[in-house]
């Protein structure tokens, strides 16, 4: 059984991300500092708009902070608004990161199988193609294979798409409202699946989630209240260290 | 596994009816490209063999307008002008004739041809020389004329199976109440004698009460002859007008290029329209999918990726519309032909719609290259989208 070890996976220092509506300026992430350790398995939960999924798009490279700094695996992604190109990120989001989201986004015309694949055609890590069968077994929907996404069940739909941001064997798993689509008892399937990913192969999941069940799963769960870390009513001082 | 090639391919599949209107409309401009070049190119070859079958290289008519002459020298024209039959005498005497043939055209309306009558065409020709001229016609049956004076005709292929008559047969000419023998049947040429009655030009000139006077001296030229030189000093003879062989084409094929600037310029509009057609319909399949193409990015899609794989979508789509349309032009080459022919009944004889591998290959060029011009736009503007505009949309 693996866990959590001593690297840092993520490190954010002040990020903050500001959005002007009309004369007004709104922090949708306030002076968030946090860090992540490789293998561990966090969870941010908050009521809506608190920030939640922008501060893990900006984790995950897919938007970029006004301020702050944010350092993977030990180099520096974005620091006081210098930031890597286009190209750079994109190859950092491909060798990193697996995303799933709350829809599912599989391509109605191609199979299961061919959806799983589907991140092969622009990018394949080498050997990673041989696990593809692994995958599809361990998430349970290898005898799914051949069926187009209508005609499966929405648990197995996430599945799908759960497989589709493992086969490249990404570093960190970034999940937005991954349950968001299901009911209880799938949403329990999930659960069951991102812990035994995180216990089993190691792999750091940061998910966003409004579902208690589902972030009691986690290591360490970080509440989110007007784009602020909050420890118990407190919204935490980075200063004082709160990560 | 998958390729990208399989990914545009089953994109497409999503929305089928868009897809295949769009294919349809690339398929019916291919079609209408592939027909107007097939047309210009089987016009062309036809006119070019009907005016070589001519067997000679000039044409001395009455003054006139040298498009009916153009148009007597091919088919036979109804307004008719006449010159002297002494001018034959002249023509011959210059040191490029080689031989000439003097002939005599006459248009009667015969009210039994066809459903509402028709005009039948009788060229008088000098037995001596014209068949000499015309040494490639061969004979299905019988042969030319017994005598100079006698009131016999040659029938060309298709104006004896109108007629229906045979070697041996009678010929009444109407209006005149004048009884002819047919004596041969031609072979069918492909050019305009098919449709052509042949009497002696003496019997002409008696039956039609025409005396010395002709409507064109067909000119063999001696192969050493400076054309360019004889043409001149025709010209200074009263009354009449040469037409050589290269004047008769330019002169036709300066009003075919006319028509054929109208009909390319349908042909462009039709491009365009399927250009439009494709542009939307591409741009609407990436409007609908900005989600998936930013889900796509963050699976590590470059903006270049997603380019080639909207393009790919566009060139799938030209590509079975290209086929598709020129497999339709093909096989409906034939009834193209018989729709011009209705229109264009001075067109040519022969093949009117050729379709060649050139000409295919060409469609399939310009078809490639509207899927290349007009997949850019689309593709450009779907490589740009970033994912986060997928996870924005989510969110909303």
């Amino acid at each position: 059984m693996m866990g959590a070890n001593d690297h840092l996976a993520i490190e954010a220092y002040h990020l903050m991300k500001l959005f002007r509506l009309g004369s007004e300026e709104i922090a949708a992430v306030n002076d968030v500092t946090l860090s992540v350790k490789e293998g561990e398995f966090i969870a941010f939960i908050g009521p809506s708009g608190s920030g939640k999924t922008t501060l893990i798009n900006i984790l995950g490279c897919l938007d970029n902070p006004s301020s702050g700094q944010l350092v993977l695996g030990g180099r520096s992604i974005f620091d006081q608004g210098k930031t890597l190109s286009e190209a750079k990120l994109t190859r950092i989001r491909r060798e990193i990161f697996g995303y799933i989201f709350q829809k599912f986004y599989l391509i109605p015309t191609l199979t299961v199988l061919e959806n799983v694949v589907l991140p092969f055609t622009f990018y394949r890590k080498p050997g990673a193609e041989s696990e593809v069968g692994e995958v599809l077994r361990r998430l349970g929907i290898d005898h799914r294979q051949g069926h187009l996404p209508g005609e499966i069940s929405g648990g197995e739909m996430q599945r799908v798409a759960i497989a589709r941001a493992l086969v490249n064997r990404p570093k960190i798993l970034l999940a937005d409202e991954p349950t968001g689509n299901l009911d209880t008892k799938r949403s329990e399937e999930i659960g069951q699946i991102l812990k035994e990913l995180n216990q089993k192969e190691g792999l750091t999941i940061v998910l966003v989630t409004h579902n208690p069940s589902l972030a009691n799963r986690a290591h360490r769960v970080i509440e989110l209240r007007d784009g602020r870390i909050y420890q118990g009513e407190e919204p935490c001082d980075p200063k004082a260290g709160c990560s | 596994m998958i390729n990208i090639f399989q990914v545009a391919y089953k994109n497409l599949l999503r929305k089928k009816a868009r897809s295949g209107l769009t294919i349809i409309g690339i398929a019916l401009a291919a079609w209408v490209l592939v027909s107007l070049l097939g047309f210009n190119r089987g016009y062309e070859s036809s006119l070019n063999k009907d005016i070589d079958n001519l067997g000679f290289q000039m044409l001395v008519t009455a003054k006139g307008c040298p498009y009916e002459a153009a148009t007597l020298m091919l088919k036979g024209g109804t307004g008719l002008r006449y010159m002297k039959q002494e001018i034959a005498d002249s023509v011959a005497s210059q040191p490029e004739v080689e031989q000439i043939t003097p002939m005599l055209m006459q248009a009667v309306f015969d009210p039994n041809k066809g459903e509402s009558g028709g005009i039948t065409a009788y060229l008088g020709v000098d037995p001596a020389t014209f068949p000499k001229m015309k040494s490639f016609l061969e004979f299905k049956q019988g042969g030319w004329f017994s005598d100079p004076n006698a009131l016999e005709a040659v029938m060309g292929y298709e104006a004896a199976e109108l007629e229906q008559r045979e070697a041996g047969d009678l010929l009444l000419i109407p209006t005149k109440n004048v009884e002819l023998k047919v004596v041969g049947v031609l072979k069918r040429t492909g050019t305009q004698d098919d449709g052509t009655i042949f009497l002696p030009l003496k019997a002409v000139q008696k039956i039609f009460g025409i005396k010395d006077e002709l409507t064109g001296i067909g000119v063999k030229v001696k192969k050493e002859a400076d054309i360019a030189q004889f043409e001149e000093r025709m010209y200074r003879l009263p009354d009449v007008q040469v037409v050589s062989l290269t004047q008769v084409k330019q002169t036709i094929m300066t009003l075919v290029s006319t028509a054929k600037v109208m009909v390319f310029s349908i042909a462009l509009i039709a491009i365009l329209i399927a250009v439009v057609g494709v542009i939307n319909t591409i741009l609407m399949s990436v409007m609908e999918r900005i989600q998936e193409i930013g889900i796509l990015k963050s699976m590590g899609a470059t903006a270049w990726d997603i380019f080639k794989l909207i393009w790919l979508e566009t060139l799938i789509l030209c590509l079975t519309g290209g086929l598709i349309g020129t497999a339709m032009a093909m096989a409906t080459a034939k009834l193209t032909e018989i729709l011009v022919r209705q229109l264009l009944p001075y067109a040519p004889s022969g093949g009117l719609v050729q379709i060649n591998l050139v000409l295919v290959l060409f469609t399939f060029g310009v078809v490639t290259l509207i899927g290349l011009i007009s997949g850019i736009y689309p593709s450009w503007k779907a490589g740009r989208v970033r994912p986060l505009d997928a996870i924005r949309s989510q969110v909303e």
